[in-house]
């Protein structure tokens, strides 16, 4: 089965880091992942810019509304995803377990199965 | 990366709301800051062996409220004087805990923190220095260094603003909705402020003042999420995005300014970048042009042009004549005139700024870019007259020196042809 695991974190904390930090950190989450690619498990893997930078589009009373940023304001927010496939949902949490182990920000991965997926690609 | 840099960046982070929060309670600069100073020295022995709060702002000020009482209690036992008036909001202590910090009081103590460094009686210089100490938590010798001045003339300078600060008093009441916006307003500016005086540097000097760039993003980043739909604000922080994603490529090996046009910009920041024009793609769909976002859309025009060629001129031109309606002064015409020399030439834009010589008698890129012109226009002394200006009152060796490239080719050529260019 093909699993989404959710990056959620404080945004505040994680913009705060210097370069260098962010950067050692990028590196050790790229080393987790670095055996899941080599086995070929490893889909889509995405980093978004922060909640500031996003827009939503929402139905209010069947009109469609654009609005700044994500509709609720919460303590963590979404950052970014990886799509892996995982035999059971115990390797899916593995997963995120080794991530969260080098990922010094304190936020949460939600495991989600996930239902449809479109490997498209985007010419580079 | 130590466990103890972790802290301190987790600390750093939630400084301004605390910070902010214990100011309101304390009504008083300095008790605040001592109380915030025991609530780290708490963390630091505290989060290694129970791990992290949840929420650290929310243990910072609850634990340096509980420090700042004491201390305040402490005090009034010495001398004989009624505390209660100097604390506010005693009797809430622990029902705020509980509160927490989702209300909307964390938004105005932040706002109030910035704020209150803004005061019109402050130097910008102090403004600034005051800042990054209170509300960015940067060191004294850091911000000397960053103002390449001794340690202790800043700490000077800081403990100066300070008691004027003190001596004006603090704005306390929750801020209607007119004066939030002009507080939100000041605090921008003074943003700006702090980014320009990092940007504007020698490369010799850059690497001890790009921290002042990284820290007015951070805290124009910190408005944005304080004030997210608020359209300037967006406009500021695209705007300081887009500048600073051009820093690795501002100066040469030998340290020399690299113009905008000739700067390698496979070196500029992507990350930055895609979040400035984000920015500006979501602030203009308000509709609520300012300033910010004039400067931040031209910003983005630059960006957007993948060769210096493909740069739209036309539309810079015309973003520029808008920021000339909205704050009119000669500087903007000035830059205006470069869009104009390269739409419709440099007679045209010399014409342009021939009027503004009076008034910018003393500005260096004034005679940066009338040589430029009139180096264009195949007038060589005149445009060695005005190289010779306007070396005279280069800010920095580089700029001295990016003229001097000029008079050694007018020297070389005789009447030298060359692009009309103005250091950005």
């Amino acid at each position: 089965m093909l699993y989404a695991i959710l990056c959620y974190a404080s945004e505040d904390v994680v913009s705060s880091w210097s370069k260098a930090q962010d950067d050692e950190v990028i590196g050790k989450l790229l080393n987790v992942q670095e055996k899941y690619v080599q086995a070929g498990r490893l889909g889509p893997v995405a980093r978004l810019l922060p909640t500031t930078a996003a827009t939503t589009l929402r139905k209010v009373k069947g009109e469609a509304v654009v609005i700044d940023g994500p509709f609720a304001e919460t303590k963590e927010q979404f950052l970014g995803f990886y799509t892996l496939e995982c035999a059971d949902l115990d390797e899916a949490v593995e997963f995120a377990r080794e991530l969260s182990d080098v990922n010094p920000s304190g936020g949460s991965y939600e495991i989600r199965p996930v239902q449809m997926f479109q490997a498209n690609k985007i010419p580079a | 990366m130590t466990e103890l840099a972790w802290i301190s960046s987790t600390i750093n982070t939630a400084r301004p709301q605390a910070m902010g929060a214990l100011l309101r309670y304390f009504r008083d600069l300095d008790t605040a800051e001592e109380a915030f100073q025991d609530a780290c020295l708490r963390a630091l022995k505290n989060w290694p062996q129970n791990g992290p709060p949840r929420d650290p702002a929310a243990w910072l000020i609850f634990v340096g409220r509980n420090s700042g009482i004491d201390a305040v209690r402490k005090r009034a036992k010495q001398a004989p004087m009624p505390e209660e008036d100097q604390i506010s909001d005693l009797e809430d202590a622990e029902s705020d805990m509980a509160e927490r910090l989702d209300g909307a009081h964390y938004r105005d103590d932040i706002l109030r923190l910035l704020f209150i460094c803004c005061h019109p009686d402050l130097s910008p210089t102090q403004q600034i220095a005051v800042a990054l100490r209170i509300v960015s938590g940067i060191t004294v010798k850091q911000i000397a260094r960053a103002f390449l001045v001794g340690e202790s003339a800043m700490e000077q300078r800081i403990t100066r603003a300070k008691a004027r600060i003190a001596d004006a008093g603090v704005p306390f009441e929750t801020p209607g909705a007119v004066e939030r916006s002009e507080r939100l307003a000041a605090v921008a500016a003074m943003v700006y402020l702090i980014f320009n005086e990092g940007y504007s540097t020698n490369s010799g000097e850059a690497p001890a003042r790009a921290p002042l760039c990284e820290e007015a993003i951070r805290l124009a980043r910190l408005l944005l999420r304080l004030f997210r739909t608020e359209p300037e604000i967006m406009g500021l922080t695209a705007l300081l995005l887009l500048q600073h994603a051009r820093a690795p490529a501002r100066f040469d090996e030998d340290g020399e300014i690299v113009l905008l046009e000739d700067q390698d910009r496979s070196l500029w920041s992507r990350k930055m970048i895609d979040e400035g024009l984000a920015l500006v793609d979501k602030a203009l769909r308000h509709r609520q042009p300012g300033p910010y976002q004039v400067q931040a859309a031209i910003a983005a025009l630059h960006a957007r042009a993948e060769k210096a060629e493909d740069t739209d001129w036309v539309e810079i031109d015309l973003l520029y004549s808008l920021l000339e309606q909205m704050q009119p002064s000669p500087v903007i015409t000035l830059n205006r005139a470069v869009a104009v020399s390269k739409v419709r030439g440099p007679a045209e834009a010399l014409a342009m700024i021939e009027p503004l010589e009076q008034r910018l008698s003393g500005y260096f890129h004034f005679f940066g870019l009338k040589g430029g012109l009139l180096m264009q226009l195949d007038r060589g002394e005149e445009a060695r007259v005005a190289f010779d200006r306007a070396i005279a009152l280069a800010n920095t060796a580089a700029e001295a020196a990016h003229i001097r490239m000029h008079i050694d080719r007018l020297m070389k050529d005789g009447a030298a042809r060359g692009p009309a260019r103005t250091a950005k």
